[in-house]
């Protein structure tokens, strides 16, 4: 089949994903962006008010709360997850017995949904904490360190399948020769591992960096929120906001709006930040 | 010609998976999907969608419906939204071109953002059955919607344990009828909790939790009692700013529930109301404050009525004697004007045959145990629930029920806030000022948020 012919059919293999795009996320999120101008009850059944959600959203506490607890969790959490799961890969990347297994194993976390998750460790933390008389929502310094385990428990895993295929693509010749120049261990990491490992970095703290802000499910599961919202983030506010507060929609709305701003311009920066340190082979 | 045919039959696959997915039943959103549909398809005679409050009563509800199908093949669906959901399922809901017929509002506030979904039931037959304009909510003339199960709440105690303590020498009343106030009732938990080892229980009241499961039981059900004497007190039904003078009062009965309880107060911000439950249904605990639509639990976890008995919720306040225990209802039902006119009709008649015909009356009064408003019920349709039985006792004997006052609270924010207060305080993590502030303050800026427009 040459390229004619491809460009022929071309529109009949975009069509279905293309229309699923559409349904899932064009026309929702379109109609997210015209309600969150509207005041409603249900969706279907809404009436303009112009910008008054979004002068509610910062006149309420608990969303800038949520903002701030949300930025310090990602900042811990890209952190941690992403040094625990470069440790490793670069672990399991030696000349070892058992490495395929232990991959296997440390993968295998996040084959499970995170409400599921949130539960379990809800569970495993409140028995733990048990002893001490405490439990996960006494207050909301257990659920931040109870969400930060749980999400490197959960994605250390993949971060370090991306490490690895970056690791194996490193030539074995320019660490050989780092060896001859007589580079250390410490030198060869610095300054021949970690720059051709930048596209993974960038793959890893994108994706970490994302997770980390729109977190919910496990947010949802673990603590709920509680106590007083003080352990609630960014996407469960919104949630909150919009299904917990009869009026309220449209500035759950609005907040959903200011989310995705703040989302997508974080995530452009970290994106052109990393990727102007990645180097050509 | 092999590529192209490889390439046909790929187009074909990815055509097939995107339709995929459309042929699923509507409805699967809700929480608890269990209905009765599909007898036939007699659509052009409207259906009924019920959009049901109480899980408790989940499968009966089901059960009825299907009843109901095979009677008339009129097709009934039952949904019941998970506990504390209801208000997000029925958003979601009434969104879809199949929005529910039939859906609940739980008083004044709930009803005031979905009045413009109620049809007005004042000439249907369901309405004529109603005793008192008492039971119903209306707008102007148009009455919006109807309570079907009034319930009644207080500290349901174990009687079989509470008469063992009544006979130890350590006893400070001979019998449960002398507890007719705080004083009597924190002497008599006192000294349980004193003598629990003797008695075999944990503590005296089950774990006061406030996992979103239970905590309804204090931040609303508790704090009706302050709300009720001061508007008592001042004469009123409702008002946009309350003082919080029984406040203390909320606050010893609060102490009182959180130092004589089976767990350390500052374990209760994960204890659910299935905790405070099996503790009672084991006999850890002699007190647990709910209401009566506990009582199918209750007997499902192996009590029987000699277990049961139920004592008001004394707080301190003057002349509390002759206080009864708390009667309301926050289960309206009210009808979608939005839908279809064979389907509102389809719905009314479905109303009206739960209220009237024998198999309805049945399922309302002996199977889920609801005490109804409805003049239809008064052969020999009380439900049998001893814990009904108890407050009718109560009653009978002239001691004066407490209204629903908690019913008029400005929104759920509010509720939260006190909520979210009250588990600070019992663990140590903040103090009763905040308690205070969610109530008073709490109520001022809830009330004028929900009034703005």
């Amino acid at each position: 089949m040459n390229t004619k012919s491809m460009k022929k059919y071309s529109p009949i293999f975009v069509l279905p994903t293309f229309a699923a795009f559409t349904i899932g996320f064009i026309i929702p999120f379109i109609m997210g962006i015209y309600l969150s101008f509207c005041k409603f009850t249900t969706v279907t059944d809404a009436k303009l008010v112009g910008f008054n959600n979004y002068l509610k959203v910062f006149q309420d506490p608990t969303f800038v709360h949520a903002l701030w607890y949300t930025a310090l969790f990602t900042v811990v959490s890209v952190l941690t997850i992403n040094l625990f799961a470069f440790t490793i890969a670069m672990l399991l990347t030696k000349a070892m017995k058992g490495t395929n297994l232990f991959r296997t194993v440390f993968f295998m976390p996040n084959l499970i949904g995170g409400i599921v998750l949130g539960y379990i460790w809800q569970l495993i933390l409140n028995g733990v904490l048990l002893y001490f008389d405490r439990t996960l929502t006494y207050s909301a310094t257990y659920g931040f360190w109870g969400l930060v385990i749980l999400m490197n428990w959960q994605q250390i895993g993949y971060m370090m399948i991306i490490y690895i295929a970056g690791i194996q693509n490193i030539p074995g010749e320019l660490i050989e020769a780092a060896k001859i120049d007589g580079a250390s261990k410490w030198q060869i990491l610095k300054n021949v591992t970690i720059p051709m490992l930048m596209p993974s970095i960038t793959i890893c703290s994108f994706l970490t960096l994302t997770n980390g802000f729109k977190l919910f499910d496990q947010n949802m599961a673990l603590t709920g929120g509680a106590p007083s919202d003080k352990s609630q983030m960014l996407a469960l506010n919104i949630f909150d906001t919009f299904y917990g507060r009869t009026g309220w929609e449209g500035v759950g709305q609005a907040k959903a709006v200011i989310f995705f701003i703040l989302v997508a311009v974080i995530a452009i920066v970290q994106l052109r930040a990393t990727r102007s340190k990645e180097v050509q082979q | 010609m092999k590529k192209r045919i490889v390439c046909a039959m790929m187009c074909v696959a990815m055509a097939a998976t995107s339709l995929v997915g459309c042929g699923s039943k509507a409805n699967e959103g809700a929480a608890d999907n269990s209905s009765a549909e599909k007898k036939d398809d007699a659509s052009a005679e409207g259906k009924v969608y019920y959009l049901n409050f109480k899980p408790e009563a989940a499968d009966q509800w089901t059960a009825l419906a299907e009843t109901y199908s095979e009677e008339t093949g009129v097709e009934v669906t039952v949904q019941t939204a998970a506990s504390g959901t209801y208000e997000q399922t029925l958003k979601s809901e009434m969104a879809k071109s199949n929005a529910p017929t039939l859906f609940q509002v739980n008083g004044p506030v709930g009803l005031a953002s979905w009045k413009d979904y109620c049809y007005d039931l004042a000439g249907s037959d369901i309405y004529s059955q109603v005793k008192s304009d008492d039971f119903v909510l209306k707008e102007g003339d148009a009455v919006e919607a109807i309570q079907y199960a009034i319930e009644v709440y207080g500290i349901i105690y174990n009687k079989t344990i509470l008469d063992e303590y009544c006979g130890k020498d350590y006893a400070v009343v001979k019998s449960a009828d002398e507890i007719n106030s705080f004083d009597k009732l924190k002497a008599v938990a006192d000294s349980i909790q004193e003598n629990k080892d003797d008695l075999g229980v944990k503590g005296a009241f089950a774990s006061a939790g406030m996992d979103p499961s239970s905590d309804w039981r204090f931040k609303t059900h508790l704090a009706n009692l302050p709300i009720y004497y001061e508007y008592k007190d001042k004469g009123i039904g409702y008002t946009d700013k309350i003082e919080g003078t029984y406040l203390d009062k909320y606050k010893q009965i609060w102490d009182l529930y959180i130092t004589d309880s089976t767990c350390e107060p500052s374990m209760i911000s994960s204890k659910t109301g299935d905790d405070a439950r099996a503790e009672f249904v084991l006999g850890e605990a002699v007190f647990f404050q709910n209401g009566t639509w506990e009582y199918g639990n209750l007997i499902e976890g192996g009590m029987t009525d000699d277990d049961l008995g139920m004592l008001p919720i004394y707080i301190g306040a003057a002349g509390e004697e002759n206080q009864g225990l708390c009667v309301g209802s926050e289960n309206y039902w009210c009808v979608n004007k939005n839908a279809s006119e064979a389907d509102i009709q389809a719905t009314l008649d479905f109303m009206n045959w739960c209220i009237t015909s024998d198999t309805g009356r049945d399922a309302l009064a002996n199977q889920m145990g609801f005490l109804t408003p409805f003049k239809s019920f008064d052969d020999g349709y009380m439900p049998a629930n001893k814990l009904i039985d108890c407050s009718n006792e109560y009653v009978d004997s002239g001691k004066t029920s407490v209204a629903w006052s908690f019913l008029t609270i400005p929104s759920e924010t509010w509720k939260d806030g006190v909520g979210a207060a009250l588990t600070e305080y019992a663990q140590g993590t903040g103090d009763w000022k905040a308690v205070e502030d969610a109530f008073v303050i709490g109520w001022e800026d809830e009330y004028a948020a929900a009034h703005m427009e």
